[in-house]
């Protein structure tokens, strides 16, 4: 393992920084902590996690797909893909580094969408262990450890430094370029600071919540549950849990007219929203109830039906503390789970 | 850059035929003059008019035909209403092959057909029906129940009498809902029809139409001894990605663009029944 | 007080007089109360909570509601009591289809205020005189309960409730409440560069969740205009960089008249974009054209932009500014 004193904490992202984009998390002036481009001066925030999960680098919410012009009769397709270049992201706690397999899961399996691909490639990613988790942390649920998150380097902040371990080939090149700034260590103290935060984690509220109840051959008799109308009753059919969850890839396709022609792109989408699946003849979920439904559904049976039995939620809490309604997804399991 | 799928390639459409008053059929070919790609039948592509829309739709040609590729379209909507509107040269874009296919080489070959279709419904059979045609050594005796609203609404009426019914081993049983002046054939609903007709329950069954159809369809079916395992149905839900990566048509944890849109009736009864 | 509000709408179920009751529902972290339907005793005995984390306003759950069988009691505070009134003028609730008991409220607490101020790993809350306790992992927490208030509720519009069928708590102090439109007036001292860029700003966080508008009791249209694919602005994600500035300012203008100031939009912004200066800004306007006028003080008022009088301002006012 290697180890950063603190005070070269600026020096290493001027070094990260030097030739290629370094994307770290920093509050802005509200307060909030965010990813933002890395330029002198900027400090590292070491809040737990940001507003917006980290999903935004490789699945941004906006993005534009192909130009069309049209002329009389004929349309020209213009592929206006851009190769993407190298970049660092700093600080990626272990919940949105797990919800990138399950990004993948959906965008690299074939036919590999191009988009995100090239993002993802050229990404290597530095996470960070969680040291104060929060009430609303439950990835531990899903079988992530918050001390020892995945990635290329692996980083733990403590109060003397940061320690590194790269975990794969990206991860040592991007070490290897840093290594004169870089010390050898045991780890320790950070090893120390992982038991603490395990310890912490058996201490929060929902360190208890388990998936068991729920996975691919659960699928009728959750569906089929009564407590589906009480639990969606309040649901505003907002998409702000679709849009705070690192998990959530679901995406629309539009026509934009910018009055020289075409543009199509693709934003993010929420299967709250009414419009999600209507057809001119039809829509096949006509209420909030099931709207509400297919959301938790998809992460907690639908998901883990596709893909050997692993979950589609990382457990950040982001919906715990940004649905309006305080309605989310560990309300939910425990409902369903409480078969009484 | 790799091929993405959902940049789509440029058609021009060759040929409309106005099949009933709000169903027309439109031969594509690619730029090059040539077929835009293989297909299998059953299988769905994705076509757009930039700025009005993009929407899935089953390819009605057969596979083996390797000239062009034709879709029955219903006027129902803003993208279907500007591709009524379309002339003759018109180009669209369009994307494919989407979907899974009838089992044409595996659980159909060899076996007794039965298509049942109502109105649009016998779009995606289409394809089916003369794939089985031209290869009609593979398969047994070709059964269809096709039905419609009125004579009118019969898509494909002229190559149903001219070639489907000329052909030897293929019965085609019509029907209309209402009594007409002109139509001296069967009058009444598909569902009731199929079980006065009273096929053999060794045929496979192949079934599309609208979703109460194909309900009371299943239902009598039943009640004459077929099994759900003898029943294939295709299905149609709002879908933006072709690819199983937008995440609205889904049944259940099934996809009907990737899973689907072919689904075994037995198979479909395990999932949700959000459809 | 909970155990107050229980025992009535009990006896409001019990004796028929009402068939179900909206109010709050206890959640899983202490601070985090879900809006729900209770149908028996049992139901309100066992899951309802009035406490310091009631925000919601429920008045626009009555909408829904009004399709079902019987009357609907609804909890409304202070604030809420003006949506309810709104939502009758506008002819989107019935009167005699709901009973509504209004609540003492002396402000609610924002759970995002106590995460700005550092507080997480909570375990437990409780009220302590002007202050809360807070158990955390990290160990016990004070936090004065006017820093942790809900910003619409550091401008209570105090006094009596303007809508109720009984009042229960009504000794209850509301929040002392600070002038309104000072943060207004701070805006229209900008320049129009300064101020552009400070609501470019804070609307280029926008994601575009609709939370809201789907909160807020004036954006009771059946289909929104933005969510019609025919109205070609029915977008959901920024199109062009002006995408979210334009969905903001169309809502406000859409709200102008009727929007009571309940604060719902900023307390459920994901993104704690202050979307009631909008609003603010609005009500001032009308405030000073049209003389002051508050929606949902009483019902059926006729809101000055909808009514003709002999005084209204001349569209030449705008030169004035």
């Amino acid at each position: 393992m290697k180890f950063l004193k603190k005070e070269n904490l600026s020096a290493l992202f001027e070094a990260l920084s030097a030739d290629s984009a370094l994307y770290l998390p920093t509050k802005d002036k509200n307060g909030k902590t965010n990813y933002a481009r890395y330029s002198a001066g900027m400090e590292y925030s070491d809040a737990l996690n940001t507003e917006r999960s980290a999903k935004d680098f490789f699945f941004p919410q906006t993005e534009d797909l192909v130009d069309f012009k049209m002329e009389g009769k004929t349309i020209e397709v213009i592929d206006i893909r851009k190769p993407s270049e190298d970049y660092v992201i700093f600080g990626v706690r272990a919940c949105d580094m797990a919800s990138f397999d399950i990004l993948d899961s959906v965008y690299l399996t074939d036919p590999v969408d191009s988009f995100y691909a090239e993002r993802r490639s050229h990404a290597t990613i530095m996470t960070m262990a969680c040291s104060a988790p929060s009430e609303t942390c439950f990835c531990r649920t899903f079988g992530i450890d918050p001390a020892s998150p995945a990635g290329d380097v692996q980083c733990a902040m403590t109060d003397a430094g940061l320690y590194l371990e790269a975990l794969t080939e990206k991860g040592e090149a991007l070490v290897a370029k840093i290594s004169a700034m870089l010390e050898e260590s045991d780890g320790a103290e950070a090893a120390e600071q992982g038991k603490r935060c395990h310890e912490i984690m058996d201490r929060l509220p929902l360190s208890k919540l388990t998936p068991d109840s729920f996975g691919g051959d659960t699928m009728m008799e959750h569906f089929r549950s009564e407590k589906w109308a009480s639990l969606s009753e309040a649901c505003l059919g907002c998409g702000t849990c679709t849009f705070v969850c690192p998990t959530c890839q679901c995406y629309d396709i539009r026509d934009f007219d910018t009055g020289n022609g075409i543009k199509r792109y693709r934003c993010w989408d929420s299967c709250m929203y009414s419009d999600f699946t209507k057809m001119a003849h039809g829509n096949s979920r006509n209420s909030q109830l099931e709207r509400f439904r297919q959301r938790f559904m998809h992460k907690l049976v639908y998901y883990p039906a596709n893909n050997d039995g692993k979950f589609g939620c990382v457990g950040c809490g982001r919906c715990l503390s940004k649905c309006p309604i305080s309605m989310n997804i560990v309300k939910v399991m425990k409902e369903l789970e409480d078969r009484s | 850059m790799n091929f993405d799928t959902l940049i789509p390639t440029v058609g021009v459409v060759t040929d409309i035929r106005q099949d009933t008053p709000d169903v027309k059929t439109f031969r594509v070919v690619g730029l090059d003059g040539k077929k835009p790609f293989i297909h299998k039948p059953g299988q769905c592509a994705m076509l757009s008019i930039p700025g009005v829309g993009e929407a899935m739709f089953s390819i009605t040609s057969s596979p083996t035909n390797t000239e062009f590729m034709e879709f029955s379209i219903k006027k129902c909507g803003c993208l279907t209403n500007w591709l009524h509107l379309m002339e003759v040269g018109q180009q669209i874009t369009i994307r494919g092959p989407y979907g899974n296919a009838f089992p044409v080489e595996t659980d159909l070959k060899g076996k007794d057909l039965l298509f049942i279709a109502g109105g649009i419904g016998l779009a995606p059979l289409r394809s089916v029906i003369n794939y089985v045609r031209d290869n009609r050594a593979n398969y047994g005796d070709v059964q269809i129940v096709y039905g419609s609203r009125s004579m009118d609404d019969l898509v494909d009426y002229k190559e149903i009498i001219d070639e489907w019914m000329c052909d030897e081993g293929i019965t085609v049983n019509l029907t209309i809902d209402r009594e007409q002046e002109g139509w001296d054939g069967h009058v009444g609903f598909v569902p009731n029809y199929v079980k006065e007709l009273n096929p053999d329950v060794k045929k496979t069954v192949l079934v599309c139409g609208p979703p109460i159809m194909i309900k009371f369809t299943l239902a009598g079916l039943k009640e004459l001894g077929f099994t759900e395992t003898q029943v294939f149905t295709t299905m149609e839900l709002r879908m933006k990605c072709g690819v199983g990566k937008c995440g609205r048509c889904n049944i259940g944890s099934k996809y009907v663009c990737k899973d689907g849109p072919v689904f075994r009736y037995d198979k479909l009864s395990e999932l949700p029944d959000e459809y | 007080m909970q155990g107050k509000l229980i025992e009535r709408a009990c006896a409001l179920l019990e004796s028929g007089e009402v068939a179900r009751v909206i109010g709050w529902k206890s959640g899983e972290l202490g601070y985090d109360t879900t809006p729900a339907v209770f149908e028996t005793a049992d139901e309100l005995r066992a899951d309802f909570v009035y406490g310091d984390f009631c925000g919601a306003n429920l008045s626009k759950y009555l909408i829904k509601n009004m399709k079902n069988e019987g009357k609907t009691l609804v909890f409304l505070k202070l604030c809420d009591t003006y949506s309810f009134n709104q939502l009758l003028t506008e002819h989107r609730i019935k009167r005699e289809k709901t009973y509504v008991i209004a609540v003492g409220c002396a402000g609610m607490a924002d759970p995002e205020r106590l995460r700005g101020l550092g507080v997480t790993g909570i375990t437990g809350i409780c009220t302590d005189g002007d202050s809360y306790k807070i158990d955390t992992v990290y160990g016990e927490k004070t936090v004065a309960k006017k820093d942790a208030l809900c910003i619409k509720c550091l401008s209570c519009k105090g006094g009596e409730p303007v809508v109720y069928d009984e009042i229960i708590g009504g000794d209850v102090t509301p929040p002392e409440a600070s002038d309104r439109f000072e943060q207004v007036r701070a805006l229209e001292a900008m320049t129009p560069d300064e101020r552009f860029d400070f609501w470019r700003g804070e609307l280029s966080r926008c994601i575009r969740c609709n939370a809201c508008r789907n909160v807020c009791p004036a954006c009771s249209c059946e289909s929104c205009v933005f969510d019609n694919p025919d109205s070609g602005i029915a977008q959901k994600a920024a199109v062009t960089s002006f995408e979210e500035n334009n969905f903001h300012i169309i809502r406000a203008f859409h709200v102008a008249g009727r929007c009571t100031d309940c604060g719902e939009c900023s307390r459920v912004c994901p993104e704690n974009i202050p979307l009631h200066l909008l609003n603010r800004k609005f009500i001032s306007d009308i405030d000073h054209f049209y003389g002051e006028y508050q929606a949902g003080e009483s019902e059926g008022q006729r809101a000055p932009l909808v009514n003709y009088t002999e005084d209204d301002a001349e569209p030449s006012a705008i030169y004035d500014r």
